[in-house]
Parts: C-alpha cells; structure tokens; sequence
C-alpha cells in the first residue's frame, strides 16, 4: 500500500475501513480529494466479512420512505457502479439483479407480509416499485424447487445480490489505484476539532484532515459524540451458513437463501440481541438450516462447508444516519446496516456531495436527531 | 504411475479377494479392503476431479480425510471423499466434472 506521503495532511479521512467505509474512500477520490482511510486491525469487528450479500430493494422504508426511495437509487445505480470497479480494477464483482423472492410458510405470514408490502406503498412521498404478490403455483414457475410447506411469497425485480467479500476486496483494490493512503491498525482514541479542520489521535500515530467522516460501524457509538454527533448503533447477530460449491440451480436470491456466483449455497437471517459475542450458537444454524430445508429440500443433500456469526449495524429504528456535525462542520457520519446494497449510493452519490462540501436538506430525514425526539407523556 | 507391492499383489491374488466395480461406467477391479481413491490409483486414475471454480484438474493427496482433493460421485452422491470410502462390489465411482450438481 501507499506510504503517507503527505505528511499526516488530507482533505478528508474516513474513519473505517469495511464496506461503508471503502466505498466512501473509493468516491472521495475520486471526486480529487486526498483521502486516508483509518482502520483498525485485523482482529476488529467487522460485518463486511460477515454479511449475506443481498442488494436489497423490497420490504425497505417503512417508517421512513425516504430509506425506500434511497435503497432504490442505490439498486438503480449498482450495476453501473460494477462496471466502474470492473473496468479500474479488473475484478467483477459478480452483481447480478435478477429479481429476489421473499417465500413465506404459513397464510398468516403471507398475508401480514402482503399487508406490509401494502403499508409500504401506501405512505405519503414513498417511491414507487413494481412488485408482487404470489401464490405457491406461481412462485413455483419462477422457483421450482420450494418444497410443500411454501404457501407463496413476494417478488421484486429490483433485488439482485453480488459477492460481498470480492466487493470489499474490489474497493480495497480501487482505493489503492486512486492513491487513497489505506492506514490499518490506525484505531481512532481522538478526535479534535480546531482551526477549522480535524486532528486524530490513533494507534498508528497523528493524522490531520480538513474534513473527516466517521464511517466505523459498531465504533461509532464512541466516535460520534467527539465532533458534536450521535451514532446510537447496536450490534444485532446474525448466524450464516454455506454450503460446497454446487451446479447452479437457485437462480434467484431469497432472504433466507441464495447461492453464490461460485456456486456455495449461504443460508442466513437470524437475528440476536446478545451484545458483541460472535459465538457460533449450534442451536440458531440448526434453526436456519431446518428453515432453509423447508423452503428448499433439495438443500438437505449439500454439505455445509463453513457458519459463522457476525453482527449488524443497527440503529434504534434500523435506518440509516447521514449527518453532518452542527458544532464542528466537516465532520459527518455515514452509518447503515445495509452496506452492500447502499454502496453504489455511498459512493456515488453520498461521497461526491461531501467531497462537494455538505449534504444538502435531502438528506435532513437521516439525521440522528430523529431520535432525541422527546417520548410523548 | 501407481502399482501395488508385489508381495501384497501376490498375496492378494493367491487369497482370490477382488472386488468389481465401474469407474465413469467402465468395468474395474480392485482389492477387496481398498479405499475408493485407492482403487481408483490402482486403475490408473489420477485425477479424480476438477475444481469448482477454475476447473484445475485434482487429484488424490493426503489419503486420510484432510485435503478434500479426492472428491469423486459414488453411486450417485456427489463430493464424496473417496479415501474414507471402502470400495464395493458393484460401486458406480465418477470423477467429477466441476461443482457437484444439488440432486446428486
């Protein structure tokens, strides 16, 4: 990687190095900004080696249409933001959007999925996208293999789901050919705001930046409240499971299911309030292995080749925060659970705007100031 | 490449212990108590399989359960590690083209 060269001096350095923080490098940038990207070591917590892949439209926004419509925009533009990492880096990513399923195993849950899907669409300024519902004999055209507990499912052709490890692999590569200073074991103890720019204390060694934007994940919480902003995110586990590498057969991804472009079926979607313990729990994977079976009982033939446990990035009401500091301007903070699907966004659309000077009032929704709403009586 | 001891061939044969199989369809023969992979040597099998993803051919290598590179489809399950199989009577062994294929 590059030596600092410029002697502790950037325009901008994003606190971070996954896949929210990657992708804000890789659009700084190349927006001509000098960037370093300040990351912990090898052993930091990290969900971007740990999530399920999904470039994920449908079900998203309720609450907040402005998360939908900012999903969409980040589903919309991601297969032109392969084909830049594809043409700089010469590796692909392996984006494809062939439309994604969400089956269901019970009428009940069909129907509250259906209901759901209709709350969504019904709030004022939300954006609107083709889905469907379907019935098991239709489901069963597009997805042979559903097993006779599936009573249906919805359809958008908008999700789509890419390889997540290669992405961040991609950007790393990316960020290194557009001359981003990538400074691992560089964990952030402090940050001064003084002289209208950004002084980082780390355990690499004194970094200064004009602007700074705290792209650290679980570590935000702790890093947010030092520029005069708030990042109440939680850790939220999920167990995955994959299979060997096998024939492709699945041609759509699920929530629960879906096979890699290599071939390796992954298994997931548990969700566990159990702090910062990545423990493999047996009990969760046989759960979601029995589930996966039962949508696809195919599945039951395959042998799993690896599980792991990684945590989510969770804010209290699971949407993002984009904000910029009030009381130290050029500080902002960019974090969300979804950093594969809102990639192409962070680094196109998000990291320009910053790299521009601010964010502007669209993205006032975001702000975590959504939360210091004080609770009714 | 691979040829059995001959005082272990010889009392092999004087013992009558054969074992017929098919290895790709093709009649074979090994020693009754041989291992799949082992069988398949004798044969002169060497690569039993090519690789998921860049379809390098493999073949056989730790011989006790480690390396996964003696993957073959035996009677009709596919990655099957072939030095933890015995060899049968009548055991239909394929090499393996690539991924194994989900409903076999």
């Amino acid at each position: 990687m590059t030596q600092p060269s410029r002697g502790g001096e950037y325009d901008v350095a994003v606190i971070g190095g996954g896949l929210v923080g990657s992708a804000m490098a890789w659009g700084l940038a190349r927006a001509g900004q000098t960037v370093a990207m300040l990351d912990e070591g090898d052993i930091a917590v990290r969900p971007s080696r740990g999530n399920f892949a999904l470039v994920w439209v449908q079900g998203k926004g309720l609450g907040m249409p402005e998360y939908a419509g900012w999903t969409k925009k980040s589903s919309d533009d991601w297969s032109g933001f392969a084909d830049l990492l594809r043409e700089q880096t010469g590796l692909d990513v392996a984006y494809r959007r062939p439309g994604g399923f969400m089956p269901m195993l019970s009428e009940e849950d069909l129907q509250a999925r259906a209901n759901t899907m209709m709350r969504l669409h019904n709030q004022p300024d939300m954006i609107r996208y083709p889905y469907e519902v379907m019935d098991r004999e239709t489901l069963r055209k597009e997805l042979p293999f559903i097993g006779p507990d599936v009573v249906g499912g919805t359809y958008c052709p908008l999700d789509g789901h890419c390889n997540s490890l290669r992405l961040l692999r991609t950007l790393h590569k990316g960020i290194g050919l557009l001359g981003v200073d990538y400074r691992p074991n560089h964990r952030v103890e402090r940050i001064e705001h003084r002289d209208g720019g950004f002084r980082m204390t780390t355990a690499g060694g004194e970094v200064r930046a004009g602007k700074i934007v705290l792209a650290a994940g679980h570590d935000g919480a702790r890093l947010a409240p030092m520029v005069g902003l708030s990042a109440p995110v939680r850790p939220q586990r999920g167990h995955v499971i994959v299979t060997e590498k096998t024939a492709p057969f699945l041609h759509h991804p699920t929530v629960y299911v879906r096979q890699t472009d290599e071939g390796g079926v992954m298994i997931g979607d548990s969700f566990e309030e159990v702090g910062f313990d990545t423990t493999l729990q047996p009990g969760i994977s046989s759960a979601i292995a029995e589930r996966a079976i039962r949508f696809f009982p195919l599945l039951g033939k395959l042998n799993v080749v690896r599980s792991w446990a990684a945590l989510r990035v969770l804010t209290p009401d699971g949407f993002p925060i984009y904000e910029e500091s009030k009381t130290a301007p050029g500080a902002f903070v960019a974090t969300c659970h979804s950093g594969v699907t809102l990639a192409a966004n962070h680094a196109l659309t998000l990291a320009p705007l910053i790299a521009a000077g601010g964010l502007g009032d669209s993205f006032t929704p975001f702000s975590a100031r959504r939360f210091h709403v004080p609770q009714a009586a | 490449m691979f040829r059995r001891l001959p005082e272990i061939e010889t009392a092999l044969n004087a013992a009558g212990h054969t074992v017929s199989f098919t290895i790709d369809g093709r009649p074979a023969s090994a020693r009754a108590g041989d291992s799949v992979t082992a069988a398949l040597l004798a044969n002169g099998v060497t690569a039993c399989r090519t690789t998921p993803v860049s379809g390098a051919a493999r073949g056989p290598y730790c011989m006790m359960g480690v390396c996964f590179d003696c993957l073959v489809t035996i009677d009709g399950t596919g990655n099957r590690q072939g030095c933890q199989v015995r060899v049968a009577p009548g055991m239909a062994v394929e090499t393996q083209n690539g991924k194994r294929e989900v409903e076999r």
